[in-house]
């Protein structure tokens, strides 16, 4: 609770509103007390005076009574009649709600029924109505404004009690014997109340809001009592010979209303945690990248793509998790590297940063070089990117249900991929998207290319989300886990597919996996990440033969062999470190059963020779001796 | 989807029985005697038993709802007795002028409450998100009558730029110019609201959809900021937002009521309003039956708009 009033009062508008809130509040309750005119004498002679005039602070209104004073009473009334409203309208709309909610089967059904009812009326024609029926009066005004609100709570208050009703405490309360009205009033009211307190709470401002409208019609408060919609709708026809009589109460509504939702939002936000978090954020058209980096030059000329020291940050309010730490990895033409590791480990990261994709806010490239046939693309300019994104580098996703957009058809989404890059004829483009199709071995192409991506199974999903890469032609296509969420056989493939287009266009491909039968099949090389570094970096077939660094072996073997058999599953103990809070030295330190103590107190390089290297003090022993390692 | 329409069509048929239903036993509340109400306190007895034999008041409650009913479904709304003319003649005639102003309010919020909105959610935490912020929380709060007034006063009576009141002027006018020239000031005052209320609404559609996958997958391709936005961004948002324009068309239509009294608009709210103040109240019920039933005809208009967005809605 204390919280929630600090984080209501640290959001200055919303303090604003609360503030302007209570003084109005206390202004309406002295108003009997404060030394003012009386608000209905009538005094002809006095008419229309003008506002800030001797014993008139606001003037007159067109009867010659004092507009300060028939402000304060009217603020009063529209006051009290807005929080009346409320108060009825939630009482009653709760009541019918939890009732709805509690009892649920056909009493819900029928409740429910007349509530959508009401609520497919424009709320004025229902009030209309009612007033109609009972005649003109404040009093009829305030029935119809709460009758029109009682669907709203109706329906909030039942959608909470439906989730209380059936939780374990209201079903021992039952089967202790006690009666519905008791279970009602004693474990589901004291639930719901808050919900009801925060709905009345935003809702008060609309009510005060169409009760000064009944009365600017002339169908609330009748002459002489007046509330500030009265006010307004009497001054109405002066209003151009003298406009002060129709501001004043105007203004102040408008001081009300605005004050009631300032707080209200306040209230809201103070409630969503989404916005604590900061998780609401718009992620940047490319990630940001720290100003103050070390610059680093590229890395080895004759690669297509080198990564050197790449570091990537998230700062989600004073904490900072480091997803990659370093990384440096190339790959030249037609090559396939996988990266491999846990989740979490740094290799998605690692990936998106190359093209800037990382979500950011967030995420922050804070440090390293990544060049794409030795131009530099970490702070390079947004044009530069978008000019690299999916025509000379591009991407493969997990989950191409969540990574097609769902309301455009694949054809237009293939096309959208070629025009993005080249101007070409529509047509043209049209009959490209179909070839990509044909090539990634999706049948009637044609009618294919019309279907929605709900509308395909997984496995067909993942080939267009290929079809997409290969649309320009690109030199390097990174594939983040992209048959991670497809079954086994549509997996195999999947990768034959892969691999096939790599042999026919001569592609280097990014791979990144935690499926060492993957790698087997497919890669050339490998790097294993472990939190947001690489321990260890070989030519595939060595390190899937000969792991060096005791994560990679213990990785290893955890992977079952299928009728190799006899052998034991371990899972790894422990879990991976949490990247805000980085051990010193080795990461992997934890749960290493080779630790000695200079494993955690220095800085270990990644070292090695030709085609290998390992980060490790103390590789597993059959391999200390390796000539090639020393 | 024409089978998608039908079927929409045929849902609609129990909640107008409902909204008759509604009207009908609001109606039934009046207190006292509506012949007495109609004729006055002065009437003699035999007059007023008179009328309520005439009007059918005699019979019990359900008769009288059936009878009603009836009469409505071959378009007999009943005689308004101050106008002393058909309910559904003038009832059209009027519901004419409330469509254009609320119509033309309704295309001016969907379309500046949506452009606000992405403006704003484009340019999160940025001078444009924080100008327009302000903007809608100063529309959302000023009362839509007092809006229009002050409006009256700087442009109609100070800048002399536009007619103070009414649709067409006395003389000499009634062609399209000078429809326009009396809609800008009450159409703009009554999309204000609406347009805050969307602009809030697509701004934080815009950034939950902002921050899915496909979005990132759009901008893996190479798609230009402006087409991730307005395009790839915009068009998911708009699942969640064609259901508030929705809800907002009914705000639009309220609202109309009090703008029509600021700006002596010959619409249907006016009308109502006269109507309660004379007690004339078969106009008032053949009205408000009449308005709420075009009301839900809109909202199935809403429904088929939102299923040929979204495949995904079976049809």
């Amino acid at each position: 609770m204390r919280q929630f009033f600090a984080l209501l009062f640290r959001n200055r508008l919303a303090a604003a509103g609360a503030i302007v809130m209570a003084i109005v509040v206390v202004l309406a309750l002295l108003t009997p007390v404060l030394p003012l005119a009386d608000p209905d004498v009538t005094n002809t002679g006095d008419r229309f005076i003008r506002p800030f005039s001797d014993g008139h602070l606001l003037g007159t209104d067109h009867l010659g009574r004092d507009l300060l004073s028939r402000l304060l009473w009217g603020t009063r009334l529209s006051l009290a009649v807005g929080f009346a409203a409320a108060l009825i309208a939630a009482t009653i709309g709760s009541a019918i709600g939890i009732i709805a909610g509690y009892f649920g089967g056909r009493t819900d059904n029928i409740i429910m029924r007349g509530v959508d009812m009401l609520m497919a009326f424009p709320y004025i024609l229902l009030a209309l109505a009612i007033v109609a029926a009972l005649g003109p009066g404040l009093f009829n005004a305030l029935i119809a404004v709460a009758a029109v609100n009682v669907p709203f709570f109706a329906r909030n208050i039942r959608g909470i009690t439906v989730s209380i009703a059936h939780k374990e405490f209201v079903d021992a309360a039952r089967l202790s014997g006690m009666g519905d009205m008791r279970i009602i009033l004693s474990e589901v009211l004291p639930n719901v109340i808050p919900v009801i307190v925060i709905a009345m709470s935003t809702t008060i401002g609309w009510m005060i809001l169409e009760t000064a409208g009944l009365s600017f019609l002339g169908l609330g408060s009748q002459p002489p009592q007046a509330d500030l919609g009265s006010m307004l709708g009497e001054a109405r026809s002066a209003l151009i010979t003298n406009p002060h009589t129709s501001i004043v109460p105007g203004a102040m509504i408008l001081v009300i209303v605005m004050a009631i939702n300032l707080l209200g939002d306040g209230i809201r936000d103070a409630l969503d945690p989404r916005l604590k978090s900061g998780a609401l954020s718009r992620p940047k058209p490319a990630t940001l990248v720290d100003k103050n980096r070390t610059e680093m030059p590229p890395g080895d000329p004759e690669a297509l793509l080198s990564i050197r020291d790449l570091r990537t940050e998230f700062r989600i309010k004073d904490k900072i998790y480091k997803a990659v730490g370093g990384v440096d990895l190339s790959v030249r033409p037609g090559e396939c590297l996988g990266i491999i590791g846990e989740s979490g480990s740094g290799k998605s990261v690692t990936a998106l940063s190359v093209m800037g994709l990382v979500s950011s806010p967030p995420g922050i490239i804070t440090a390293g070089s990544v060049a794409f046939k030795g131009e530099e693309l970490v702070g390079a300019s947004y044009k530069t990117l978008r000019a690299y994104r999916g025509d000379r580098v591009a991407y493969i996703f997990q989950d191409p249900l969540a990574t097609l957009h769902p309301l455009f058809r694949i054809g237009d989404q293939l096309t959208e991929a070629i025009t993005s890059h080249h101007a070409i004829p529509k047509k043209e483009a049209n009959q490209r998207a179909i070839e990509l199709l044909r090539a990634v071995r999706i049948p009637n192409a044609e009618s294919r290319a019309k279907s929605f991506p709900h509308e395909l199974s997984g496995g067909m999903r993942q080939r267009v989300g290929i079809a997409m890469a290969l649309a320009n032609d690109p030199d390097v296509i990174i594939a983040d886990e992209p048959t991670t969420a497809l079954d086994v056989t549509v997996q195999a493939q999947i990768l034959a597919l892969l691999n096939d287009l790599r042999r026919e266009r001569g592609l280097a491909i990014i791979f990144i996996t935690h499926d060492f039968g993957v790698v087997a099949q497919l890669c050339d090389r490998v790097a294993v990440m472990y939190a947001g570094r690489i321990v260890e970096e070989g030519d595939s077939a060595d390190i899937l033969g000969n792991p060096v660094h005791p994560y990679t072996s213990r990785l290893m073997a955890c992977v079952p062999e299928l009728g190799g058999g006899k052998r034991e599953l371990e899972a790894i103990p422990g879990l991976p470190p949490v990247v805000n809070n980085l051990p010193a030295g080795c990461a992997f330190a934890e749960r290493c059963a080779n630790r000695q103590p200079q494993c955690t107190n220095q800085e270990i390089e990644l070292i090695g020779t030709g085609s290998r290297s390992v980060r490790c003090l103390f590789p597993e022993k059959s391999l200390v001796e390796d000539r090639e390692l020393q | 989807m024409a089978g998608y329409i039908f079927k929409r069509l045929l849902s609609a048929i129990p909640v107008l029985f409902g909204i008759t239903l509604i009207v009908f036993l609001i109606m039934a509340m009046i207190p006292g005697d509506p012949a007495t109400a109609i004729l006055g306190s002065y009437a003699t007895p035999e007059n007023v038993a008179k009328l309520n034999r005439d009007l059918g008041l005699d019979a019990p409650l359900w008769q009288r709802y059936f009878i009603w009913l009836g009469n409505m479904l071959q378009g007999d709304f009943g005689r308004s007795f101050a106008l002393n003319r058909p309910v559904l003649d003038e009832v059209i005639e009027r519901f004419n002028a409330t469509l254009i102003l609320a119509g033309t309010a309704f295309i001016l919020c969907s379309l500046l409450g949506v452009i606000a909105g992405v403006v704003s959610a484009a340019r999160q935490y940025g001078f444009a998100d924080k100008a327009i912020t302000f903007a809608v929380l100063l529309g959302i709060s000023i009362p839509s009558f007092f809006l229009g007034m002050m409006m009256v006063l700087l442009f109609a009576v100070n800048l002399k730029w536009l007619p103070v009141s009414g649709m067409y002027a006395i003389y000499g006018g009634g062609d399209l110019p000078d429809l326009i020239r009396h809609l800008i000031m009450p159409a703009t005052a009554l999309s204000v609201v609406a347009i805050g209320v969307i602009a809030r609404l697509s701004r934080s559609a815009m950034l939950e959809v902002l921050r899915q996958d496909f979005i990132r997958t759009a901008r893996a391709k190479g798609v230009h900021e402006f087409g991730v936005i307005w395009r790839h961004a915009l068009k998911a948002a708009m699942v969640s937002i064609i259901p508030v324009l929705g809800i907002q068309a009914g705000f639009v239509l309220s609202g109309a009521v009090y703008i029509e009294m600021v700006f002596q608009w010959p619409g249907v709210g006016r009308m109502l309003v006269d109507a309660i103040l004379k007690r004339d109240i078969l106009l008032v019920q053949g009205g408000v039956v009449f308005v709420a039933a075009c009301y839900v005809l809109f909202n199935i208009i809403v429904d088929v708009a939102q299923s040929m967005l979204d495949p995904r809605i079976k049809t």
